[in-house]
């Protein structure tokens, strides 16, 4: 949290999701940025769209919101999945530069040291292309 | 336990017919009828990623692909908001039992999929679908397969479409295993599956 307020950082909203563990929320203040803290959600939309950065997990239903929005993500994945299907498409998407990934241990040296000012915007997918393709298969055009 | 593995024998010998016939007949395409100006579709629909990915899909249709059928997993609370978030009045959500949960055992695996297939085969024989799309949950096998069969019985022509999801970089899923040989029209949203699998059609990035 520190390092998030050293970087410019003022709020952090953190999504537990299923875990057991849920800190507080804090007011801030103090080398802290506030913190509000929530377990589920029906959408996490709204609060991809009010951040600046985007810490995830692997996901590709969470990776694919946040760069859908625009913006700056660094993947956390679990290293005892590395080389997994599972981490497949962080690292995929980092080696394009569309994002930042790391290991649960290597996140604090990461936030420190990453640029996130050279990652390529990422483009919006062409589900047009698939409609078109369709429309074809069955006769239509 | 005698009347589980006879089932399961007999499943697997329909199953092994099922595919000679399918890997035989592929390549004769029988074209829809064009007197009908709108098409059914069938969408199984996963959880998290995949029904993300896949109502991005159902959502680039045009207004012709009608009556649209959602199926979901009878315990995906979140696919149901996502889907009434954007459905219209053409559109049914049908649940059918999960395949599979997550970290779920190998063996009750094969018993709760037969028992999604007895599920499945009714609900689809009864929609007869023109078109049925998936990207690959578990859930979307018995809905293929039954599918496939209304084809193969001539009772209706159903085309099943396949589109691998996002997250599958180097290897198919093992839905994607299982069905690539079986479906004309599969996907791959990488150009490095594409040469793996040359079979698939990689047409740019859908989602």
């Amino acid at each position: 949290m520190q390092t998030l307020f050293k970087l410019g950082f003022t709020h952090v909203t953190l999504q537990t999701g299923r875990g057991q563990v849920k800190p507080p929320d804090h007011p801030g203040g103090e080398g802290c940025p506030s913190l509000t803290c929530f377990g589920l959600k029906n959408s996490i939309l709204e609060d991809i769209q009010a951040a600046d950065l985007v810490i995830s997990h692997a996901g590709a239903g969470s990776i694919l919101d946040a760069l859908g929005c625009g913006k700056k993500v660094l993947v956390v994945v679990n290293e005892e999945l590395m080389g997994n299907h599972q981490t497949e498409l962080a690292e995929a998407l980092a080696k394009e530069g569309y994002l930042h990934f790391c290991g649960v241990s290597s996140l604090l040296l990461s936030l420190q040291t990453m640029h996130f000012s050279n990652l390529t915007p990422f483009p919006p997918g062409e589900p047009e292309k698939f409609a078109a393709h369709l429309d074809q298969v069955l006769g239509f055009s | 336990m005698f009347i589980v593995l006879t089932s399961l024998a007999v499943a697997g010998v329909v199953l092994l017919f099922t595919l000679m016939y399918l890997l035989s007949q592929r390549r004769k395409v029988v074209k829809r009828d064009k007197s009908r100006d709108a098409v059914s579709m069938l969408a199984v629909m996963g959880s998290g990623g995949h029904t993300r990915e896949m109502l991005s899909l159902v959502n680039s249709l045009g207004a012709h692909y009608s009556p649209r059928y959602f199926v979901i997993a009878e315990t995906d609370k979140m696919s149901e908001h996502k889907i009434k978030e954007t459905e219209t009045s053409n559109s049914e959500i049908i649940y059918i039992p999960r395949s599979r949960e997550v970290k779920q055992s190998y063996l009750t695996s094969i018993l709760s999929t037969m028992r999604a297939v007895v599920f499945s085969v009714p609900v689809v024989f009864h929609l007869k679908p023109d078109v049925i799309l998936t990207n690959g949950p578990g859930t979307c096998i018995p809905v293929c397969f039954a599918g496939l069969m209304l084809r193969i019985t001539g009772l209706h022509h159903t085309t099943v479409v396949y589109v691998e999801s996002f997250c599958r970089v180097e290897s198919l899923s093992l839905s994607g295993k299982l069905l690539y040989y079986l479906i004309d029209d599969f996907f791959v949203q990488w150009p490095q599956l594409k040469e793996k699998y040359p079979r698939a059609k990689y047409i740019g990035r859908l989602f």
